[in-house]
C-alpha cells in the first residue's frame, strides 16, 4: 500500500523537506481563510466608520410673527423659512438653478426638523433663532474628504459653487459633526443622511419572536418524541431522514413554500413578520431538533431508570428528569437557530419583506422588513452614503449575532454538567 | 412508627394521559414530514401549471432564458423563452469556482487541525473558522460586490484582461470562502475516524507524517471526504444572496469565469420580487426552477449522506 520503494532510507533530507512543506501548506490554508475573515470584517468596519457621525448646519431661521402665526405655528411654511434662511446667508445667489443647489446643502428632512423643534418649544417664536438641522449627504461626504475635488466639476456630485459655500459655512462655524443616533433610532428613508435601521431591527425582532414561538416548542417536542418514545419502525426512520434532508434544503425553497402556502393558500398578509417568522421557523426547526436530540442523548439513562424504578410513568420520567437536565443544551440549540434565522435573507425576499418601510412596525401583521433585507436593499443603492450605511447596518447585525452566540456559549459552559 | 399499607389498586394509574402526551409529541415530529410534503406539493402544483403553458422539453433543454420578452409572436403562454440550460451553466460555473477555492483550503485546514496542530492552537483556530460559517451570506455578497469584484477587475485590467464588473469569479471566490468551514469541519470528523492503527503501521514502515497522511489517512478517508465535498457542492448550488448581489442577471452560456453569468436562485428572486402577475408563465417558472433546485440538492444530499454513513460503518 505504501510506495516507499527504493527511496526508503535514501533522500531523507528531501523527504523531511517535503514534510515541512506539507505542514506549511496546511498553515497557509488556515491563514488564507482567517485573513479573508479579517480583511472582510475590517473593510466593512472602515466603510462603516463614516456613519458614526453626521453633519449639521446652523441656520438662522426667522421665527418672527410675520412669518409664523403664533396662534397656529404648525400652519407656517417651514420649507419657505429654511430656504429664506439659506438665501440670507448667501445673498449674492440669485439665479434659479443656483438657488436650487443652495437649498440642496441641507437635507430634505431639515424642514420637518425645524417644524418639530418649534412645536416642542413654542418659546422660540418671535425672532431670529439659530437652529441646527441635518446637512445633505453630499456635504457630509465632502467634509470628510470623500469627494475627489481634482475631478472635473461635471463628474462629481458637488459643484465648485457648493464647495465655496461649504467652506464659507465652515469658516463661519456654522457646521458641526455630531454622533449619529438617528441611524439607530430612525426608520428607512430615501435620504441616506437620515436613514436608520430601527424599523428593520423591529421587523427582525418581531419575526424572530414568531419564529421562536413556533419552532422552539415544535422542535423540543419532536426531539423528545424521536429520542425517547418513537418506536423503531419505518415511520420513525422516515421522520429522521426527513429532518436531516430538511436541514440541507436551500433556504430560498422555504421562501417558495411560504409564498405558495402561507400567502397563496392561507391568505396571510404579505410582507408581515408573521409570515416571515413562520418561514424562518420551518427553516430553523431541523437545527433545533438536532441540537435538542443531542442534548437528550447526553443525559445518562440511569436518571430516567431511577425514576421508572420508583414508579414514575415513562412520560413523568422523561419530563421530570431527562428534559430538565437537557434544557441548557436545548436552549443553546434554540439560540444558535435564532442567530441563523436572524441572518437569513433569501426566503424573506420571496414573501415580500423587501418593502420600503419608514414607520416602525407595531404588530406582526403590518408590513415590515428585516435587518439583512435592509442591508440587501441599501447595498443596491448607487449613492456612496448608502454604502456606508450598509456597512454600518452589517456591523450592527454582526454585533447581534456575536452576542447571541456568546450567550449560547456562556449558557453551555455555565449550565452544562458533564456525566 | 406506623406503616401505611400501599393500596395497589390506586397505584395503577390510567394510561391515557401518557398516551395523549406522547401523541402530541409525535405530532410535533410529524410536522417535519408535513413541511417536506408542503414543499413538494406547492412546488409540483405550480410547476404542473407552468408546464401547461411551456412544454417541459423547452424548459429542460432550451438554450435561451429570457422570461421578460416575447421572442416569437406566436409563442405559447405569455411570451418569453424559458430554457433552463444557461442558468444551470451559470450555477455550475460559480459552484465550480467555489469548490476550486474551498476544497484545497478546507481539506488542508482539516488535515492540519486534526494531524498537526497543538490542542491550544486548535481551540483558537476552530472557532475562528466557525465564525466564517456564522456570517450571514448577505455580508459575503456585500463584500464580494463592493470590494472583491472591483479588486479582481482592477488586477485583471493590469494584465490586460477584460473582466465583467459582475464576474462569476468574485461571487465564486466569496462563496468558496463561505464553504471552507463546512468542508473543514466535516473532513475533520472523517479524518478523526480513521483508526490510529493504520497510521501506526505506516510509521512502523518508516513513512514520515506527511507521507502517512497522503498515502494512508487520506485514501482511507476518501469516501467520507467525497461525501463532505458533495454536501458543500449542494450548499453552493442553493446559495442565493452572494450570487444575487455579486453575480449578474444576464443568462449566458459561458464557461469563462471572468464573464457575468446568472444562476437558478438569482432568477427565482428576480422573477418573484417586484410586480408579479399571478398565474403568468413568468411567475410560475420560478416554481419550476425551485422544484428543479430542490430535486438536484435533495439528490446530492441523499447520495452524500449515504456515502458518509456507509463510510462510518466501515470503521465502527
Amino acid at each position: 500500500m505504501i510506495d516507499l520503494g527504493r527511496k526508503a532510507g535514501f533522500g531523507l533530507t528531501a523527504r523531511n523537506r517535503a514534510e515541512r512543506r506539507f505542514q506549511w501548506v496546511g498553515r497557509f490554508a488556515i491563514g488564507i481563510s482567517l485573513s479573508f475573515l479579517l480583511v472582510m470584517v475590517g473593510d466593512i468596519m472602515i466603510t462603516a466608520s463614516g456613519t458614526i457621525k453626521r453633519t449639521e448646519i446652523a441656520l438662522a431661521v426667522d421665527l418672527g410673527p410675520d412669518r409664523i402665526d403664533p396662534a397656529d405655528p404648525q400652519s407656517a411654511s417651514y420649507g419657505g423659512l429654511v430656504k429664506a434662511s439659506l438665501r440670507d446667508m448667501f445673498p449674492n445667489v440669485t439665479k434659479r438653478a443656483e438657488k436650487k443647489r443652495l437649498y440642496n446643502l441641507v437635507s430634505p428632512e431639515a424642514v420637518f426638523e425645524v417644524a418639530r423643534i418649534v412645536a416642542e418649544d413654542p418659546g422660540l417664536l418671535g425672532g431670529k433663532r439659530q437652529i441646527w438641522v441635518s446637512a445633505s449627504d453630499d456635504l457630509d461626504l465632502y467634509l470628510r474628504g470623500k469627494i475627489d475635488t481634482d475631478q472635473p466639476q461635471k463628474r462629481r456630485r458637488i459643484s465648485d459653487a457648493e464647495i465655496e459655500w461649504i467652506d464659507a459655512l465652515q469658516d463661519a462655524d456654522r457646521l458641526r459633526r455630531v454622533l449619529n443616533w438617528k441611524f439607530l433610532t430612525g426608520g428607512d428613508s430615501r435620504e441616506p443622511e437620515i436613514a436608520g435601521i430601527l424599523s428593520a431591527l423591529v421587523g427582525s425582532a418581531l419575526s424572530l419572536a414568531v419564529c421562536l414561538a413556533i419552532s422552539f416548542p415544535l422542535g423540543i417536542g419532536a426531539a423528545i418524541y424521536l429520542e425517547e418514545f418513537a418506536p423503531a419502525n419505518r415511520l420513525s426512520d422516515l421522520i429522521e431522514v426527513n429532518i436531516n434532508n430538511l436541514a440541507a434544503v436551500p433556504s430560498i425553497v422555504f421562501g417558495l413554500l411560504g409564498l405558495a402556502i402561507f400567502l397563496g393558500v392561507m391568505g396571510l398578509p404579505r410582507s408581515s413578520p408573521l409570515v416571515g417568522g413562520m418561514v424562518l421557523a420551518l427553516m430553523t426547526l431541523p437545527t433545533i431538533i438536532i441540537a435538542a436530540r443531542a442534548a437528550l442523548k447526553s443525559v445518562p439513562p440511569s436518571f430516567k431508570e431511577a425514576a421508572l424504578a420508583l414508579g414514575a410513568s415513562p412520560v413523568q420520567a422523561v419530563f421530570h428528569h431527562s428534559v430538565p437536565v437537557a434544557m441548557p443544551g436545548m436552549l443553546t440549540g434554540a439560540i444558535v437557530g435564532m442567530a441563523q434565522a436572524l441572518g437569513e435573507t433569501a426566503p424573506l425576499l420571496m414573501i415580500g419583506m423587501v418593502a420600503f418601510i419608514v414607520d416602525i412596525p407595531t404588530s406582526i401583521l403590518e408590513p415590515a422588513t428585516a435587518l439583512p433585507v435592509q442591508i440587501f436593499l441599501w447595498a443596491d443603492s448607487p449613492e456612496r452614503a448608502f454604502t456606508e450605511k450598509t456597512a454600518a447596518a452589517i456591523i450592527v447585525l454582526l454585533i447581534f449575532l456575536v452576542s447571541m452566540n456568546l450567550v449560547a456559549i456562556l449558557l453551555r459552559r455555565k449550565l452544562e454538567t458533564r456525566f | 412508627m406506623a406503616t401505611r399499607p400501599i393500596n395497589l389498586t390506586t397505584a395503577v394509574r390510567p394510561k391515557w394521559p401518557d398516551r395523549i402526551v406522547v401523541g402530541i409529541l409525535g405530532a410535533c415530529a410529524g410536522v417535519a414530514i408535513f413541511v417536506t410534503l408542503g414543499i413538494v406539493l406547492s412546488l409540483v402544483f405550480e410547476t404542473v401549471k407552468f408546464f401547461q403553458k411551456v412544454p417541459p422539453g423547452d424548459f429542460l433543454f432550451g438554450l435561451n432564458w429570457s422570461p421578460q420578452t416575447a421572442i416569437r409572436a406566436d409563442q405559447v403562454g405569455s411570451g418569453g423563452s424559458f430554457g433552463v440550460v444557461p442558468l444551470i451553466n451559470g450555477t455550475l460555473l460559480i459552484s465550480a469556482i467555489a469548490m476550486v477555492v474551498a476544497t484545497p483550503l478546507g481539506l488542508m485546514s482539516a488535515v492540519y487541525l486534526s494531524e498537526y496542530s497543538s490542542k491550544r492552537a486548535r481551540d483558537w483556530i476552530k472557532p475562528g473558522l466557525e465564525i466564517l460559517a456564522g456570517i450571514p451570506t448577505v455580508v459575503y455578497g456585500f463584500f464580494a460586490a463592493l470590494t472583491l469584484a472591483p479588486f479582481i477587475r482592477m488586477t485583471g485590467g493590469q494584465f490586460g484582461l477584460e473582466i465583467a464588473s459582475e464576474s462569476a469569479l468574485a461571487a465564486g471566490v466569496a462563496m468558496g470562502i463561505m464553504i471552507v468551514p463546512l468542508i473543514s469541519s466535516l473532513s475533520d470528523d472523517v479524518i478523526n475516524t480513521v483508526p490510529q492503527s493504520l497510521r501506526d503501521a505506516s510509521y512502523g514502515l518508516g513513512a514520515t507524517q506527511s507521507e502517512t497522511i497522503r498515502r494512508v489517512v487520506l485514501p482511507a478517508a476518501l469516501p467520507g471526504i467525497a461525501g463532505s465535498l458533495l454536501l458543500a457542492t449542494s450548499r453552493a448550488i442553493g446559495e442565493t444572496m452572494i450570487v444575487l448581489m455579486a453575480a449578474g442577471m444576464a443568462a449566458k452560456l459561458s464557461l469563462n469565469p471572468l464573464d457575468a453569468v446568472t444562476t437558478i436562485t438569482v432568477q427565482i428572486v428576480a422573477l418573484l420580487t417586484g410586480d408579479q402577475e399571478f398565474d403568468s408563465a413568468k411567475t410560475l417558472s420560478a416554481f419550476a426552477l425551485g422544484l428543479f433546485l430542490f430535486v438536484i440538492t435533495l439528490f446530492i444530499n441523499v447520495v452524500a449522506l449515504g456515502i458518509v454513513r456507509k463510510y462510518q460503518e466501515r470503521y465502527d
